[in-house]
């Protein structure tokens, strides 16, 4: 548990919150590690899953498949060692049953010989050998009688033990063929003699074909030294030598997958026959027998490979929309803290400024009145000594208090920009006004700031310093808009009974429909990095609070024209619609 | 009632005096008071027709004293006095019932029209 908290941790680490690197780059490192950590915690276990499923198929498939070829062997070499005991059996009974001397006989030998062809297959010839290594009689295609024996080695096999199975080699018309041959020790005590027969090989290939192989595999008998006694389709013909395809020898039947000699992965079962020296083979190339296998491996890794794929991009896709989102909503908060510190910043600001106005005035007030008094004494006494001189001074101190007083109203007219206080003005007057702070901007950009207003334009019930923002916004838009030396044209119009109309149309960028969708939205911005995403929506918030309307026309490439209708009278929620 | 005597109330001192003695020179009797309270005593004293009434008082505020001269003397005029940027205290003022409202620092002039106007219309 410890361990998998260390580890949660540590990857928590990985992922992290990168506060050292600054700037969008950070959002790559998250994403980054985020998708590499989704990706491990995802495509690791599913690795490790199809790995041990791979394996165990494998393994079991394998012994699915390799165990009937180890029967299927096994089963072959009983049928062959059946053959060589049942053999073995004809030519001891012929022993037992007849005497040396009947069959010394060569005319009742041939008799025996003709009556063995009838009822068993292959016999080739049949013949009797003394002791001595000396063929007595003989019944077969050769004349071999008196040859000795004695100097070759199945003599003294048959001696030591008691019976003989040669390799195959080429006989009588070429056709392969096995001499097998038995002692016979007379109880009479007579020397024992020896009955020898040749049998063709027809009888292994019947046992083999019995064994029912498909056609790309092979299965053929071979002896101890590794000579081919049966024909084979991959390693050649009778009595060939193929290298390094004799298996080491075992007594149970055994299967085993390896290269042979040719190149070829194969699965070879074998078996050692017990009676003789031979060894029946059973070759499967390996591509047939792991054929199943093989299907179930391309599916898996099918299967694997989509899976893998979907992941990726699902954990891709996922990462990328997260952290966009995260992005985003980072990006909203700062704008936010920033908006609203400023704001703060401006209503306090506001607020001390109405103070200090309001405390100015009072003196200035006083000021006034002493001043007014001063003059009031003067006008009525004729003979003021230096009277105009004193008027003088007196109407200075009376535009000195003017001079404060425009002071102290401009400083209350900001701290009022923070609440609504609805007025009669004139919408011509505060465009020019507002126009007036932009002007520096727009000369030195050479931009063409046109004013059509309505001559007639009725006075409305509005708020001065709300309109002025909303009317700077709208117009700071614009002149972000337009390219050096573009135009702005602002137009007011008598829109009905009870609404002005306001135009503010500039010939910059223009914005699409998506972007003109999204515009009033607070937080949507197209000046990367440097707006708040907020002008917009708070003139929106604006012009609704003063009960009118904002709307927008662009095209992009063409330009854009912002329309704005105010109310004629203060219907809605003006504190002093009533005055 | 006291039809041809101003009652003034404005807390600063200065400023009530020389107006009352501006005013006075223009042929009009002036009281003062520099506090909301002081000025509900003195019309107790002596109930007048018109009061000049500055809304930005300490203690008792301007709009207070408004409400009780206009309950218990509902004949006498009251012309309000605001300081700049406080409109909707003016506004305030003439719903509750004040004849009409200056603005600071006042013309002496517009501020003799007014008293003219306000003892000249018998209620």
């Amino acid at each position: 548990m410890e361990f998998i908290g260390k580890l949660v941790s540590y990857l928590g680490q990985l992922v992290g919150n990168p506060e050292d690197i600054e700037g969008p780059k950070r959002y790559d490192v998250i994403r980054r590690n985020i998708s590499i950590l989704m990706l491990l915690i995802t495509v690791v276990p599913l690795v490790s899953m199809a790995l041990i499923n791979y394996s165990q198929y494998q393994s079991t498939l394998r012994r699915e498949i390799m165990e009937p070829m180890k029967v299927l062997v096994n089963k072959a070499k009983n049928s062959l060692e059946l053959l060589l005991t049942n053999r073995f059996a004809i030519l001891r009974f012929v022993a037992t049953a007849y005497s040396y001397n009947e069959l010394a006989d060569e005319n009742n030998l041939k008799r025996i010989f003709r009556a063995l062809r009838k009822e068993f297959d292959g016999f080739i010839d049949l013949g009797l050998i003394d002791s001595k290594g000396i063929q007595i009689s003989y019944a077969g295609p050769y004349n071999l009688r008196g040859q000795d024996y004695s100097g070759q080695p199945w003599f003294q096999q048959v001696q030591v033990n008691g019976a003989y199975v040669s390799d195959v080699f080429l006989g009588f018309r070429k056709i392969p063929h096995i001499a097998i041959a038995v002692q016979h020790i007379d109880e009479s005590g007579a020397p024992p003699w020896i009955v020898r027969a040749t049998v063709d090989t027809k009888r292994f290939d019947q046992i083999i074909s019995s064994m029912g192989i498909q056609p790309e595999c092979d299965a053929f008998v071979m002896n101890k030294e590794g000579v081919l006694q049966t024909e084979s389709k991959l390693y050649g013909k009778v009595f060939d030598r193929p290298p390094g395809i004799m298996p080491p020898m075992t007594y149970e039947p055994f299967v085993t997958e390896r290269v042979d000699p040719r190149g070829n992965h194969v699965v070879t079962a074998y078996a050692y026959s017990n009676r003789s020296d031979f060894v029946l083979m059973f070759v499967k190339p390996t591509a047939s027998v792991m054929r199943a296998w093989y299907t179930l491996k391309s599916e898996l890794i099918f299967v694997f490979v989509i899976g893998v794929l979907l992941i990726v991009s699902a954990v891709l896709k996922l990462t990328s929309v997260m952290v966009n989102r995260m992005k985003i909503s980072d990006e909203r908060r700062e704008l936010a803290f920033r908006e609203m510190q400023h704001s703060h910043k401006l209503s306090s600001i506001g607020r001390l400024a109405a103070g200090v106005a309001h405390e100015i005035n009072n003196p200035m007030a006083i000021v006034n009145e002493k001043a007014g008094l001063m003059r009031d004494l003067i006008e009525r006494n004729a003979d003021f000594p230096q009277k105009d001189k004193f008027l003088g001074l007196i109407k200075a101190i009376v535009q000195a208090v003017d001079r404060c007083r425009t002071i102290t109203h401009r400083l209350l007219g900001f701290a009022r920009r923070m609440d609504v206080e609805m007025e009669s003005l004139s919408v011509n007057d505060v465009l020019k006004e507002t126009a007036g702070f932009l002007e520096k901007e727009a000369l030195h950009r050479n931009i063409e700031l046109t004013m059509n207003l309505a001559l007639d334009l009725p006075r409305i019930f509005s708020d001065r310093g709300q309109l002025q923002q909303v009317i700077l916004n709208v117009l700071n838009n614009a002149i972000a808009a337009v390219s050096d030396g573009g135009s702005i044209a602002v137009t007011t119009w008598d829109h009905d009974a009870d609404y002005v109309g306001i135009s503010i149309q500039d010939d910059g960028v223009g914005m699409s429909e998506e972007t003109m969708k999204h515009i009033f939205e607070p937080f949507f911005t197209t000046k990367k990095g440097t707006g708040t995403g907020l002008g917009l929506s708070i003139t929106y918030g604006i012009v609704k609070k003063l009960g009118g309307d904002i709307a927008v026309q662009s095209k992009l490439g063409k330009g854009t024209r912002f329309i704005i209708y105010l109310p004629k009278r203060a219907e809605k929620g003006g504190e002093a619609s009533n005055g | 009632m006291d039809n041809w005597t101003v009652l003034l109330v404005d807390d600063e001192k200065e400023f009530a005096s020389t107006l009352a003695e501006r005013l006075n020179l223009r042929g009009l009797r002036v009281q003062t008071a520099y506090s909301g309270e002081e000025a509900i005593e003195t019309m107790a004293r002596n109930p007048v027709q018109v009061v000049v009434l500055d809304l930005m008082m300490p203690g008792m505020s301007g709009l207070a004293v408004l409400e009780t001269l206009r309950k218990n003397y509902p004949d006498s005029r009251i012309i309000l006095l605001t300081g700049m940027g406080s409109v909707s205290d003016g506004v305030k003022g003439m719903k509750m019932g004040a004849f009409d409202y200056l603005m600071k620092p006042v013309e002496i002039d517009s501020l003799m029209q007014t008293i003219r106007e306000a003892m000249g219309k018998p209620s």
